[in-house]
C-alpha cells in the first residue's frame, strides 16, 4: 500500500506561501520606505538618477602655475569657462580640487575652495612649499531650494599640473616704487651732506611758525594758560611725531616766560612721550623745578568724548593760546570754533585735507598739510633738516615734471609712460 | 623693516612685519592702562583737593568704574543685546557720541557765517564753489534748476567740481603730504630727527 | 534776561519737548505730520524771516551766533514733520558701486568692512542697510568685520534691521552659511596687512566665538584671493585709505566705499586712479544708493532735512558777506 505524504504537501505548500509573503512584505516595506519624504543628508541624488542633459560640459584648458611675487605656499588655478556657463546655464559654481602627487603618484582629490559661475581664476593659499600638486576644476549645476540643496550634477575637468609652489625674493611687479624710494633718498641724503659742509639754505616765511612766539607771549602777558592739542592719532602717526617735535619747542617757550603749557591727551603712549618732551625741554631752558607731572594728562581714547573734555577746558579756563597740532578728524571744527568763541589765539596744523579748511576757518595761523613736517627744520634752523627738507623739494620737483610729461604724452594717445608709475597688481 | 618687506616677500621679511604689528598691538593694549591709571589719578586728586570743576571729576571716576565692572561681571557676552553693558551703549554712549558729532552741523554754519567772506577774487571763487556743491549736492539744487536741460544742472555742476577741481587740490597736497611723510621718517630713522625722544 | 536764566529756560525747553517725545512715544501717540499745504506755509515763514534778518543786517544790526544755531536746529528738526516729496539724481561714483554689485554673480563672497562709531552711523548706517538688503536679495554671502570696536556691534543692528524685512526674511538665510560676523580685531591697517595672507590669523573665531574652521562660509576662505568684492564703510582712521594701501595696492581687492561727507572728498582721487570701484559720500550718497537699491531708509527720509540746512547755512554766508560789504563800505565812507 502507497501513502501519499500528507507532511511534505502541506510543508511544501506552507513553505511556499510563506516564502511568497515574505517576498511581498519585502516589496511593500521597500515601496512604502519610497514614498516616504527624504532625508536632508540624503537630498543628493544618485548619479543614476540625473538625466545626462543635466551635466555641464567640462572647464577646459586648467592651468596651473606659483603665485608669483609672494612669500610663497599659493598656487594660482586658472581654466576657461564652460561652454554651459552662460546666463541662467547649466553651471551654478565650481569647485576647485587639489590632490598632493606622492611618489608620481596623485592621491586623493579634495575640495579646497569654490569659485562663482562665470569665474576663471582660483588662488589656493594653503600649499606647503615645495610638494607636487594636480588640480581639477569641477563644472557644478544644482537645483537649491529654502537653501536646500535638492540635486547636484557635477562635470571634473582634466587633471592639470604638478605644480609647487614657492617664495620669491623680490616683489617685481614694485620696482617703480623702489626707484622712486631710491630716488627720493639720494636726494635728501645729498642736500643733508651739502647743507652739514656749510651751504645756505633757503626756506620761506611761513606766518604760523613765525606767530608760535608772539603767541606764547600773548599768554605770558594775559597771565593765561597755553592748550597744546597733539591731536588724536598714536605715536605710530608721522604727524603725531611732527606735533611732539613742535611741543618740544612751544614747551621751551613756556618755560622760558613761566607760562602754564598744558597737553591733554588722547592716547597713552603719546601721554607717555609728550610727558618726557615737556620735562626735557624745562630741564634744558634752566627750569626743572617749573615742570608739573598733572600738565600732560590722558583724557580718553574716544574721539567725541576727548572732543567734550576739551570743550569744556577751554570753555572754563579760557586760555590765551590753544595749539592744535597733528592728526584731526570730525572733533576739528568743534574745538577750534569753542576756541574762538572763547577769545584765544589759535594756531593750527595737520595733514588731513579734510579737516584744513574747518582750521582755516576758525583758526588765526594754519600750516597746511607739510608745512607741518617742516616745523621742526624751521624751527631749530639745523642745517641737517634743511637739507632734507630740499632734498623733500627736489622730490616735489621730479613728480611734477613727471606730471607734466605724462599729461603731454596721454594728449597724444601715449599712454606707455604713465603704466610706468602703476602701482596696482 | 616695514620697507624692506614691502619689496621682499620672502620669509623671515614677510614675518617681521607680521611680528612688529603683533608686538605694536600688544603693547598698544598694555599702554591703555597706563592712561587710564593717569586719568583716575588726577580725577582722584582733583576731588581730594577739591580743585575747581571737581564735580566733573567724580562723573569721570563714576562712569569709569560703573562700565569697567558691568562689563567685566557679564563674562564673554557682555556685547549681547539685552545686557547691561549693551543697554549703556545703545542709551548712554551713542546719544552723547552722537550729540557730540551733531554739535557739529551748528559750529558749520556759524564757521560758514563767519568766514566765508569774498574778500578778493579767489575767496570769492570758492565761495561760488561752496555754494554749487552745497546747493547741488541736495535735491533743493536740481528742484532750482530743473527748467535747465539735463547735464547742466547744479548736481552736474557739483558733480563735476568735485571730480575735477577739487581732485587736483587733493592730489596736490597729498602728495605734498606723502613726501613730508617720507622726509620725516627718513630723518627719523637716520636718527636726525630727536625731538620726540626728548633728545637735541 | 540774563545769559543764565536764557540758558536754564532754554534747558527747561529741551527737557519739556523730550519729555512729551517718551511719553508719545509710550502712549503710542501718532506721529505729527504737517500736510503739504502747512509745510509750504511753514517753509515760507522761515524764508520771510530770514529775509528780515538780511533787512536787519542792512541796517547794522549783526546777527548773533546763537540766532544761526536756532535757524540750524530749525533747519533739522522741521522737515522730518512735513509732508514733502523730493527727487534724488544719481551720482557716477554712486551708480558705480551699484554696478559692480550687479556684475556679482549668486553666490560671490563679499567682505564688508564696519570701520565706524555711533556718532557716524546717521551717514553710514542707512548705506550698510541698502547694502546688506541688496547682498541677501541677490544672494551675495556676506562676510563681516570691524577695524574699529563698535564696527560689528553696528554690523548686528544693520543686519537685525535688514533681516527684519519681509522679502529677506522669506530667504530663511542662515548665520554661518549666508553670512558671518567675524568681530572686531585690533591693530588698525595691520590687521588688513595679515588678513591678506590669512584670515584666520586675524579672526580665529566669529563674533560668538565659534572657531573660523567650524564656520561654512569662511572656512574655505584664506585670504583676499578668495574675495569677490570689499566694501569698506568708513568715518576715519584706520578707514577707506588704509584700504586703498593695503588691500587694493597689494593685494589687488576690488574695492568700493561708503564715507562721511567730510571725508569723501579725500577718496575721489584714489576713484579716478582706480583704486576705489565706486564711493557713497555721506547722507546724499546714502539717500542715492537706497535709491538704486529700492530699499528707503533713513537716508532718504533725511535728505529734506539735509536740503533745508544747506539752504539755511548759504543763507546765513549771504547775510554775512552783505555785512561784510556794508562793514566795508563803511569804513571806505569814513576815510
Amino acid at each position: 500500500m502507497r501513502h501519499h505524504s500528507f507532511t511534505s504537501t502541506r510543508f511544501t505548500a506552507g513553505f511556499g506561501c510563506f516564502l511568497l509573503a515574505l517576498l511581498f512584505s519585502l516589496f511593500s516595506l521597500s515601496a512604502l520606505a519610497q514614498d516616504e519624504p527624504a532625508e536632508a543628508d540624503s537630498l543628493l541624488v544618485t548619479p543614476d538618477s540625473i538625466p545626462l542633459e543635466y551635466y555641464p560640459l567640462a572647464p577646459t584648458n586648467v592651468s596651473v602655475s606659483d603665485a608669483p611675487n609672494d612669500a610663497g605656499g599659493s598656487i594660482d588655478v586658472q581654466w576657461d569657462i564652460s561652454p554651459d556657463d552662460v546666463p541662467d546655464g547649466k553651471v551654478k559654481q565650481y569647485r576647485i580640487l587639489r590632490a598632493e602627487l606622492i611618489e608620481g603618484q596623485p592621491g586623493e582629490f579634495a575640495e579646497i575652495g569654490d569659485a562663482t559661475a562665470g569665474a576663471t581664476a582660483f588662488t589656493d593659499g594653503n600649499t606647503e612649499d615645495g610638494l607636487d600638486y594636480i588640480y581639477k576644476v569641477v563644472a557644478v549645476n544644482s537645483l537649491t531650494e529654502n537653501n536646500e540643496v535638492v540635486w547636484e550634477a557635477a562635470t571634473e575637468s582634466m587633471p592639470a599640473g604638478p605644480v609647487r609652489s614657492s617664495a620669491q625674493w623680490f616683489d617685481r611687479q614694485r620696482v617703480n616704487a623702489l626707484v622712486g624710494v631710491i630716488l627720493l633718498c639720494v636726494f635728501i641724503i645729498y642736500y643733508i651732506t651739502q647743507a652739514r659742509a656749510g651751504k645756505e639754505l633757503f626756506i620761506r616765511k611761513i606766518a604760523g611758525l613765525e606767530a608760535v612766539e608772539e603767541a606764547v607771549g600773548r599768554a605770558t602777558e594775559m597771565g593765561k594758560k597755553i592748550f597744546y592739542i597733539p591731536g588724536i592719532s598714536d605715536m605710530d602717526n608721522m604727524q603725531t611725531i611732527a606735533s611732539i617735535t613742535i611741543l618740544g619747542k612751544v614747551a621751551e617757550l613756556a618755560a622760558q616766560h613761566e607760562t602754564w603749557l598744558e597737553v591733554p591727551v588722547c592716547r597713552s603712549l603719546v601721554m607717555v612721550t609728550a610727558k618726557e618732551v615737556v620735562k626735557e625741554a624745562h630741564s634744558k631752558v634752566g627750569r626743572p623745578d617749573t615742570f608739573h607731572e598733572d600738565q600732560v594728562h590722558y583724557l580718553t581714547d574716544d574721539q567725541f568724548g576727548y572732543a567734550a573734555a576739551i570743550d569744556g577746558m577751554v570753555v572754563r579756563e579760557k586760555p590765551a593760546t590753544i595749539f592744535f597740532m597733528g592728526e584731526f578728524f570730525a572733533e576739528s571744527l568743534i574745538l577750534a570754533e569753542t576756541g574762538n568763541a572763547s577769545g584765544a589765539i589759535q594756531i593750527a596744523g595737520t595733514a588731513a585735507p579734510a579737516q584744513l579748511p574747518f582750521f582755516i576757518a576758525s583758526c588765526d595761523f594754519t600750516l597746511i598739510g607739510e608745512e607741518l613736517f617742516v616745523a621742526s627744520a624751521y624751527l631749530s634752523r639745523e642745517p641737517k633738516l634743511l637739507g632734507s627738507l630740499k632734498g623733500q623739494d627736489m622730490g616735489k620737483a621730479v613728480i611734477l615734471i613727471a606730471i607734466l610729461i605724462g599729461i603731454i604724452l596721454e594728449t597724444f594717445d601715449i599712454w606707455s609712460f604713465s603704466t610706468l608709475f602703476s602701482v596696482i597688481d | 623693516m616695514f620697507v624692506i618687506q614691502y619689496f621682499i616677500p620672502h620669509y623671515p621679511f614677510n614675518r617681521m612685519s607680521h611680528w612688529f604689528s603683533d608686538w605694536f598691538a600688544i603693547i598698544l593694549a598694555c599702554a591703555i592702562v597706563l592712561g587710564a591709571l593717569n586719568l583716575m589719578k588726577i580725577s582722584i586728586q582733583k576731588v581730594i583737593k577739591k580743585k575747581p570743576g571737581w564735580g566733573y571729576a567724580v562723573v569721570i571716576i563714576v562712569s569709569f568704574l560703573l562700565i569697567t565692572v558691568i562689563g567685566l561681571s557679564e563674562g564673554e557676552a557682555f556685547r549681547e543685546p539685552g545686557t547691561w553693558f549693551d543697554w549703556l551703549y545703545v542709551y548712554v554712549y551713542t546719544p552723547c557720541s552722537s550729540t557730540m558729532f551733531a554739535i557739529l552741523g551748528f559750529f558749520v554754519a556759524s564757521a560758514s557765517y563767519r568766514a566765508f567772506r569774498a574778500r578778493n577774487f579767489e575767496a570769492t571763487l570758492l565761495l561760488l564753489a561752496a555754494f554749487f556743491v552745497m546747493i547741488g549736492r541736495v535735491p533743493v539744487g536740481d528742484i532750482i534748476s530743473g527748467f535747465m536741460p539735463e547735464g547742466v544742472r547744479l548736481s552736474n555742476l557739483a558733480s563735476w567740481i568735485m571730480t575735477f577741481p577739487q581732485t587736483a587740490g587733493q592730489r596736490a597736497i597729498m602728495i605734498g603730504i606723502a613726501l613730508g611723510i617720507v622726509s620725516t621718517s627718513l630723518r627719523v630713522i637716520l636718527g636726525i630727527e630727536r625731538a620726540h625722544l626728548a633728545g637735541e | 534776561m540774563s545769559t543764565k536764566a536764557k540758558e536754564i529756560l532754554v534747558l527747561a525747553l529741551i527737557f519739556a519737548f523730550s519729555l512729551i517725545f517718551y511719553i508719545g512715544k509710550v502712549l503710542g501717540w501718532e506721529a505729527v505730520r504737517f500736510s503739504t499745504t502747512v509745510s509750504l506755509i511753514v517753509i515760507l515763514l522761515v524764508a520771510l524771516s530770514l529775509l528780515w534778518i538780511l533787512i536787519l543786517t542792512i541796517r547794522g544790526r549783526l546777527v548773533e551766533r546763537r540766532i544761526v544755531f536756532l535757524y540750524v536746529g530749525i533747519a533739522v528738526a522741521l522737515p522730518l514733520f512735513m509732508t514733502l516729496s523730493q527727487r534724488i539724481a544719481i551720482s557716477p561714483e554712486v551708480e558705480a558701486v551699484y554696478n559692480t554689485l550687479e556684475g556679482l554673480p549668486e553666490g560671490s563672497k563679499v567682505l564688508v568692512s564696519f570701520d565706524y562709531d555711533p556718532p557716524s552711523a546717521p551717514e553710514l548706517q542707512p548705506m550698510a542697510e541698502a547694502f546688506l538688503y541688496y547682498c541677501f536679495e541677490h544672494d551675495l554671502k556676506v562676510i563681516m568685520m570691524g577695524l574699529w570696536p563698535q564696527g560689528p556691534m553696528q554690523a548686528n543692528l544693520a543686519i537685525e534691521k535688514v533681516l527684519s524685512d519681509e522679502k529677506i526674511k522669506s530667504k530663511n538665510l542662515k548665520y554661518g552659511e549666508d553670512y558671518v560676523n567675524l568681530g572686531f580685531q585690533a591693530g588698525y591697517e595691520f590687521v588688513i596687512q595679515r588678513m591678506g595672507s590669512d584670515f584666520r590669523s586675524m579672526f580665529p573665531t566669529d563674533y560668538r566665538g565659534t572657531p573660523y574652521e567650524q564656520i561654512p562660509l569662511v572656512k574655505n576662505v584664506k585670504n583676499f584671493s578668495n574675495i569677490d568684492y570689499c566694501f569698506n564703510l568708513s568715518s576715519g582712521f584706520p578707514g577707506t585709505r588704509e584700504w586703498v594701501q593695503i588691500a587694493v595696492d597689494r593685494f589687488g581687492v576690488t574695492l568700493g566705499a561708503g564715507n562721511t561727507a567730510v571725508q569723501a572728498p579725500q577718496m575721489y582721487p584714489f576713484m579716478r586712479a582706480g583704486q576705489l570701484v565706486g564711493l557713497l559720500g555721506g547722507m546724499v550718497g546714502a539717500a542715492e544708493f537706497e535709491f538704486l537699491t529700492k530699499w528707503i531708509g533713513k537716508g532718504t527720509k533725511f535728505m529734506i532735512s539735509q536740503s533745508f540746512a544747506h539752504v539755511i547755512v548759504i543763507a546765513f554766508i549771504i547775510i554775512g558777506n552783505v555785512a561784510f560789504f556794508r562793514s566795508k563800505r563803511k569804513t571806505g565812507l569814513k576815510r
